[in-house]
C-alpha cells in the first residue's frame, strides 16, 4: 500500500522536474508537516560581489521567485489532490515580482518560505522571505503576482 | 572619448565579466557608458522555467536586468566601487521566445548622493515587443 507521504513527495517532484532552472541554481524543496521550505546551499558560483562575498541579487531573486512559484503550484495541486491528474500540470506564470534587498546575503546556506496571500480564479498574490541565520531576520523579501492556469 | 572615461568603463567591464553568478548564467556585457549598459544571455536548456514550453525562467531575466542595472549605475557614478540593489521590480510582459538570446538595456536616469534610479527592458529577437520591463533603486557608489 502506497504511503501518503511518498505520494505527496512524488507529486511535488513532478512539479520540480518541470522547472530545470531550480536544479540549475541548486535549490532544494522539503515538505515536512505540510510545510514547504526551500533551501539554497551555498556555492561560490552564486556570488555577486567578490569584495564582500555577497550573494548575487539575481541569485536571490531567482531563489525567491522559484520558492513562490512552487508554493503556489503545490497549493493548487493539494487543493485538487486526487489520484488522477491531468497531465501535464499547468504551472502558474509570474506577472510581476518585486524584491526588497534588506541585507546582503552572506556566503552560506539560505532558506526561503512563501505564503499565499490570495489565490483566486485567475490571479494569485504571494509573499516570500529568505533568511540565513535567523528566520526573524530575513535578508530579502519579495512580493509576486501570478497568473493561475486555466 | 577621454582617457579617464575609457579607463572607468574598462574597470566596470572587468568587474562584471568575473562575477561568478553572471558567468554561471552566461551573461555577457555588450556595452557600458554614459549611464547605460547592455548585456545579453544566450539561450541555454538548463535555464528553462517550464520544460513543456521551453521558455527561459523569469529569474534569468531578473539576473540579466539586475546585472545591467548595476553596470549602468557604475557607469553613472563617479567612483570605481560597485553598487548594491536596494529594490527591483520586474513586470513580465510576455514569455521570451525559446531559443533566442535575451538582451537587457538599462539606464540610470537619476543619481543622488545616496540613491541611483534605474529603468531597464529585456528583449528577445522581437525588439518592438519587450519581454520584461523593470525599475529599481540601487546604492550610489561611493
Amino acid at each position: 500500500m502506497e504511503n501518503q507521504d511518498t505520494k505527496e513527495m512524488d507529486s511535488l517532484q513532478v512539479i520540480l522536474d518541470r522547472i530545470p532552472f531550480i536544479d540549475f541554481i541548486g535549490a532544494r524543496f522539503d515538505l515536512s508537516g505540510g510545510e514547504l521550505v526551500s533551501t539554497l546551499p551555498f556555492d561560490c558560483t552564486l556570488i555577486g560581489n567578490g569584495f564582500i562575498n555577497a550573494l548575487h541579487g539575481g541569485a536571490i531573486a531567482s531563489f525567491l521567485e522559484t520558492t513562490a512559484q512552487i508554493e503556489l503550484a503545490w497549493y493548487l495541486e493539494t487543493k485538487n489532490f486526487s489520484s488522477e491528474r491531468a497531465e501535464p500540470i499547468k504551472l502558474p506564470k509570474t506577472i510581476d515580482f518585486t524584491v526588497d534587498y534588506i541585507y546582503s546575503g552572506k556566503a552560506k546556506q539560505s532558506f526561503a518560505k512563501a505564503v499565499v496571500n490570495r489565490s483566486g480564479k485567475r490571479y494569485a498574490s504571494l509573499s516570500v522571505e529568505a533568511w540565513q541565520d535567523r528566520r526573524e531576520q530575513p535578508f530579502a523579501k519579495a512580493i509576486g503576482h501570478f497568473l493561475i492556469p486555466k | 572619448m577621454n582617457l579617464k572615461l575609457v579607463k572607468k568603463n574598462k574597470h566596470i567591464i572587468e568587474f562584471f565579466d568575473q562575477l561568478p553568478f553572471n558567468k554561471l548564467i552566461g551573461i555577457s556585457l555588450i556595452s557600458v557608458g554614459d549611464s547605460r549598459a547592455e548585456m545579453s544571455v544566450a539561450y541555454n536548456g538548463r535555464l528553462i522555467g517550464d520544460s513543456v514550453s521551453r521558455v527561459i525562467h523569469g529569474g534569468v531575466i531578473t539576473t540579466l536586468i539586475d546585472a545591467a542595472c548595476g553596470a549602468a549605475v557604475m557607469s553613472a557614478g563617479m567612483s570605481k566601487f560597485p553598487t548594491a540593489t536596494i529594490d527591483l521590480r520586474i513586470d513580465y510582459l510576455r514569455p521570451a521566445n525559446p531559443g533566442e538570446t535575451i538582451i537587457a538595456n538599462a539606464h540610470c536616469y537619476k543619481m543622488t548622493s545616496s540613491v541611483a534610479f534605474v529603468r531597464a527592458e529585456a528583449i528577445d529577437d522581437n525588439e518592438r515587443d519587450p519581454v520584461a520591463l523593470a525599475s529599481g533603486a540601487f546604492t550610489s557608489p561611493s
